[in-house]
């Protein structure tokens, strides 16, 4: 009888705190136990690492300690299902949401959705950017944008872009908002990954854009959402940014 | 074949350092977990580094000494990331890292039986076959050993090697972290390894604690190469001639000429080791 997978199934329940696996030899007997706490050290702390690689700013709010023990719990609860450890952390957010410790600071669940949606975009799909003389003789009634792969567009319901940019390094004095924000996420031309928060026009022509609309019909839901809206800012923006990856007319 | 010259970790912060030469640096070596994403920055920066020198990849996470089949969707990633970059050399290690389908995240140690040696060559066979290229296996560090064990770790190598024609990637550092901990003889255990199946060695630096019994060393990865361990690597050149030596260095990461002085005391010791095979030829 095969005797590797129910050693594997034992050694895999002490490290989540369960006994010691049988057939254990240390060089002194008595220190199997420490011995052991080395595997068990080395997969609680380098979980615990990858998922601080993936939302350093959670870590910056609630500390390294109570971190290590938050990527314990998440750690068990949803464990990471293939070994690209990027990929992991995608309920991470929803976790944070329903974790009673932090029921006191309900932004965390959007700084989370804002960290995971960054590591989405720093690993998206590369695609070349459009000539911009392609948009000067097009017909707005007619004209669909392709965006970049990794550009989301996240509607939050903390201030949760302006709690995630008062939290990276050097960040100046960004003053603290209230009420819901829009988060626009993309990977530049530099391979950076700013965060923006869109006004209430801004919003309404992104989601337009990315829905597949004409860029008149995204304009003018943006105007519906903001009266006076120019939506020429946010496409020279997008433009510079290398975002727009396609036009069809 | 990599070359056989001194060969770095690649760590994404040091790439500027890297674009202004790297002199005496003869490959890099990537996790091959790290490239796949679908594209941006990790690519654009692979590809660059793949486009100056050779490449060696070393998976992390297939979990060969695993009690189930091999990840078909991982090994499938493996496969398309080798036929992007074509490396001159693809490892992985003797350990588990996977149960079911929850991923550790650690390179767990297995017994050394009949029955886990004939998994072990079945999964490398697999690999060998998915990749269409011949791999090398990584001797672990461990901390425990097993009464269920029949076979001593070199034994345990050594007959992967022959049953499925993989090659062998020596750490040096594991074997001597693994028989400090176990209290054996680091030479003996390398008198027992057949070093012409070694196609690439490691280097990399340890943690210590001291135990009742004596000290306890952990394979960190976060220190320079200790000098035991040097003197242990310099021995194996001397007996079997310049391999390609990878230092790896993947926490508390130093500046760039740290890394690069420590590649160039890899770097002697191979030139000297092939001055002294040239001169007993």
């Amino acid at each position: 009888m095969p005797a590797h997978p129910e050693f594997v199934a034992r050694f895999e329940a002490a490290l989540r705190g369960g006994p010691l696996p049988p057939g254990l030899r240390a060089r002194d007997p008595a220190e199997v136990e420490r011995r052991f706490a080395v595997y068990r050290n080395n997969v609680a702390a380098s979980l615990s690492q990858a998922l601080a690689t993936r939302f350093p700013v959670i870590r910056r709010l609630v500390g390294d300690e109570f971190f290590a023990a938050l990527a314990g719990l998440y750690a068990r609860a949803e464990p990471p299902q293939s070994p690209v450890l990027a990929e992991w952390g995608a309920g991470f957010a929803g976790f944070l949401d329903r974790f009673p410790p932090l029921a006191a600071w309900p932004y965390m669940g959007d700084v989370a959705r804002i960290e995971h949606a960054r590591g989405r975009a720093f690993h998206a799909a590369d695609a070349p950017p459009v000539d911009p003389a392609v948009l000067a003789g097009a017909d707005p009634a007619r004209l669909r944008l392709g965006l970049h792969p990794s550009v989301i567009l996240l509607a939050l319901a903390h201030p949760a872009v302006s709690i995630w940019r008062r939290n990276q390094p050097g960040a100046g004095d960004i003053p603290p908002a209230a009420g819901p924000e829009t988060a626009l996420i993309l990977r530049d031309r530099a391979f950076d990954v700013p965060v923006q928060a869109l006004g209430p026009g801004d919003a309404a022509l992104m989601a337009g854009l990315l829905a597949g609309r004409t860029l008149a019909c995204a304009a003018q839901a943006a105007q519906a959402a903001e009266p006076a809206h120019d939506p020429q800012p946010l496409l020279v923006g997008l433009m510079r940014a290398g975002a727009i990856t396609q036009t069809t007319e | 074949m990599l070359p056989e010259l001194p060969g770095v970790g690649f760590k994404p912060e040091h790439f500027a350092a890297i674009r202004q030469g790297a002199a005496g640096i003869g490959f890099f070596e990537v996790h091959a977990e790290n490239y796949m994403g679908a594209g941006g920055l990790p690519h654009a920066q692979l590809a660059a580094l793949r486009a100056d020198r050779p490449l060696s990849i070393h998976g992390v996470g297939l979990s060969i000494g695993g009690a189930r089949g091999l990840d078909a969707a991982h090994l499938d990633r493996l496969r398309l990331l080798c036929d992007r970059y074509d490396p001159d050399s693809f490892s992985e290690h003797l350990a588990w890292s996977s149960h079911g389908a929850d991923y550790l995240n650690d390179l767990l140690p297995l017994p050394y039986t009949e029955e886990t040696l004939a998994l072990v060559c079945d999964h490398i066979d697999r690999v060998q076959t998915v990749l269409g290229r011949r791999i090398l296996l990584e001797n672990p560090a461990t901390y425990l050993r097993f009464d269920q064990s029949t076979l001593p770790e070199t034994a345990f190598l050594a007959e992967i090697a022959r049953r499925t024609g993989c090659g062998l990637l020596l750490d040096v550092n594991n074997v001597f972290v693994s028989c400090t901990n176990h209290g054996t003889d680091p030479r003996a255990w390398l008198a027992d390894l057949p070093l012409d199946l070694v196609g690439e060695i490691h280097l990399g630096g340890h943690a210590a604690e001291d135990l009742p019994s004596g000290p306890l060393l952990i394979d960190s990865h976060g220190a320079p190469v200790a000098d035991p361990v040097w003197a242990l690597y310099a021995e194996v050149i001397a007996t079997a001639g310049p391999r390609p030596t990878l230092v790896e260095w993947d926490n508390d990461l130093p500046d760039w000429p740290v890394l690069a002085a420590e590649a160039a005391r890899a770097g002697a010791i191979l030139a000297q080791g092939g001055t002294r095979l040239a001169r007993a030829s």
